[in-house]
């Protein structure tokens, strides 16, 4: 085995990973606050994708100012799905707020396509697109721009997490009942949640629409953050960007690797093997805690 | 009014235990299967194989995951998967020479064999962790059909069904797939009407409302959980098997893809979870729906010159199932059943609504 060729591919993985891993900071985000698994992350990835494309294409922004503008657009997106539609599943069995949420991402992937056009739209940040050689190594520019982005937002939150409005989240996600009876407004602390969620998921649909251009496609990243989210505990930050990097450079290998033996495809379901395996073998994943129920 | 009470005295405990005490609702049971039966004489054969012959195929389908979504309460995303393994299994056999009726048995139990497999890892855990197996064995399952060609049948990955009999019939042409198709429907809906009435169906019912509690109550919560994902998985590969012969006659890897899934999760959904006439209502909104309101933009973009765009037009179906599981999520979460239930329930003390229990 060419070790130049593994190393190279383990690079890309890396950023790669970092990428779906800003996906999957949503889903912990909400299953955090509100102990929902949001199945709609990819679609509203895929939305963020699309709005920042339309605010540049079709209104005329410059892109420093639509994609920003998108983020905006998108927490108030992410704070009226949970307003309208989860808040008032409390109390549903889980199944409905599953189903609910799959619902939604159902619709989007419909809506937003049919409104602005099936093909493939090109989304220009910026991000130049020429390889980077290091070495021998052959570093796609695009996604180590991309991944670092990923990575200085994911530490972000982190550090967001030590702020004031922060400490409040983690009361949420620590005890509902405790933290309102302490005076949090728990309901607000999970709408922001919500918010942040999708201001995280549009962030990664920019940069992936960026990369391979804005279509429906950009919802198909849920199964690996979700893969993500498992394997990193579904609520541990530092998790999401554990596992990312290992989901990514997995896949990445997997595609050097495996493709040549069964003819491509591998890629789509090494996150599925992982999901299946982490389930299997530790459920609470990497850096979760450990209440899952059992039976 | 229609469905009358009066008169109704049960004397003994069969009657009482009869599936339909009234008698409104046997004779309306009565009169739409007959209307099923003749329809291949009444209706355009069109209308037959386009739109009774998936009906009932899905409407089977989504009774089988119903039992385990609305009965047991787990939720499984990946029962498209299950239907093409079923599928796969008996296409492969019919091709080797085994009767159809056999193929479908063997269908049956591979995909309850593999669903409970995958079900087994994920029986441990509930709720969304349950949801992201099943999640998971879709893409397995997908993964692995598409990829070894000794599955999906060569470079085309097309694998078409040899002419087959059913109990000596050739099923060929529309009558007779139709009539097999509504005998799968008719065993199936029977057995859920059934089930119910059972210890199983009941053991499954406390499992559903609170699983510590029917632990406490001696129900084994794993053995039951594993058989109704058995069950289940059995019912889903039986029917993917009679999709594949009456309906596609020729299988592909990607006609049973997540989208399947989500398909049928949404019929339940909006027929109603663990009832047994909703999957009927649910299959029926939920394959016409994109259909009729095609038409209906086809009309008014006739009528009123009111043009949409190609595309918008192509992802409607889309748009619509989404629109249609948040709404009944919202607004009606028992679905279409529950809406007919209560139309029922008025009219059976209809004019005395306070008498309405």
């Amino acid at each position: 085995m060419d070790w130049i060729l593994l190393a190279e591919l383990s690079a890309n993985g890396v950023f790669v990973g970092l990428m779906y891993a800003l996906v999957s900071l949503g889903i912990v985000l909400i299953y955090k606050t509100s102990g929902i698994a949001n199945l709609a992350q990819g679609a509203v990835a895929m939305t963020g994708g699309y709005v920042a494309w339309a605010l540049g294409a079709r209104a005329g922004l410059p892109i420093w100012l639509a994609v920003p503008a998108a983020l905006a657009g998108m927490f108030v997106f992410g704070l009226l799905m949970e307003r309208l539609a989860l808040r008032r599943m409390i109390g549903q069995p889980i199944i409905m707020t599953i189903m609910l949420t799959l619902g939604v991402e159902i619709m989007l992937r419909g809506l937003l396509p049919g409104i602005f056009g099936a093909s493939v739209k090109r989304l220009d940040i910026g991000i130049p697109q020429d390889p980077l050689f290091l070495g021998d190594l052959l570093i796609n520019r695009a996604t180590l721009i991309g991944g670092s982005i990923s990575l200085a937002l994911i530490v972000l939150s982190l550090l967001f997490f030590n702020s004031r409005f922060g400490v409040v989240m983690r009361a949420v996600a620590d005890d509902q009942t405790a933290s309102w009876s302490v005076g949090i407004r728990v309901e607000r602390a999970v709408g922001v949640a919500w918010g942040l969620s999708a201001v995280a998921a549009t962030a990664a649909g920019v940069l992936w629409g960026s990369n391979q251009g804005v279509d429906w496609s950009l919802s198909l990243l849920l199964i690996k953050a979700l893969a993500i989210a498992i394997l990193g505990g579904l609520d541990s930050i530092p998790g999401v960007l554990v596992a990312g990097v290992i989901v990514g450079v997995a896949e990445s290998l997997a595609t050097g690797v495996l493709d040549p033996l069964v003819g491509g495809g591998s890629r789509d379901v090494v996150a599925a093997v992982i999901i299946l395996v982490t389930l299997l073998l530790k459920p609470h994943g990497l850096f979760g805690r450990h209440h899952i129920e059992r039976v | 009014m229609f469905y009358r009470r009066a008169g109704i005295r049960h004397t003994r405990y069969q009657d009482e235990r009869q599936l339909f005490p009234l008698r409104f609702d046997r004779g309306l049971i009565l009169v739409v299967l007959a209307l099923l039966l003749a329809a291949p004489f009444l209706f355009d054969r069109l209308y037959v194989s386009g739109y009774l012959l998936p009906w009932l195929i899905w409407t089977s389908a989504a009774l089988g995951l119903n039992l385990l979504m609305g009965w047991a309460g787990q939720i499984h995303l990946g029962y498209g998967a299950v239907m093409g393994i079923g599928a796969y299994g008996s296409v492969h056999l019919v091709r080797f020479g085994v009767p159809l009726e056999i193929a479908m048995i063997v269908g049956g139990l591979l995909s309850a064999g593999i669903g409970t497999v995958f079900g087994a890892a994920a029986l441990r855990m509930k709720g969304i962790y349950l949801a992201m197996a099943t999640l998971a064995m879709q893409y397995v399952v997908d993964f692995v059909i598409s990829h070894s060609s000794a599955i999906s049948g060569g470079t085309l990955a097309t694998l078409q069904v040899p002419p087959v009999r059913f109990l000596g019939i050739p099923l060929a042409g529309e009558v007779p797939t139709y009539y097999l198709a509504l005998a799968v429907c008719f065993v199936v809906t029977l057995f859920m009407l059934n089930v119910r009435r059972t210890s199983f169906g009941r053991a499954l019912a406390a499992l559903r409302e609170k699983d510590y509690a029917a632990q406490i109550l001696g129900i084994s919560t794993f053995r039951y959980k594993l058989l109704a994902f058995w069950v289940s998985s059995f019912i889903g590969g039986a029917v993917g098997a009679v999709l594949a012969v009456t309906y596609l006659r020729a299988i592909s890897p990607d006609q049973f893809h997540i989208e399947l899934s989500i398909q049928i999760l949404a019929m339940i959904i909006v027929g109603g979870l663990g009832s047994v006439l909703g999957p009927f209502f649910g299959t029926a909104l939920i394959l016409f729906a994109p259909i009729l309101l095609n038409n209906l933009l086809g009309f008014g973009a006739n009528a009123f010159g009111v043009e949409m765009p190609i595309d918008l037009r192509a992802h409607l179906p889309l748009v619509a199932y989404g629109a249609l599981v948040i709404g009944f999520l919202l607004y009606e979460p028992l679905g279409l059943a529950k809406i007919y239930a209560n139309f029922r329930n008025y009219l059976l003390v209809w004019p005395f609504r306070h008498a309405q229990r």
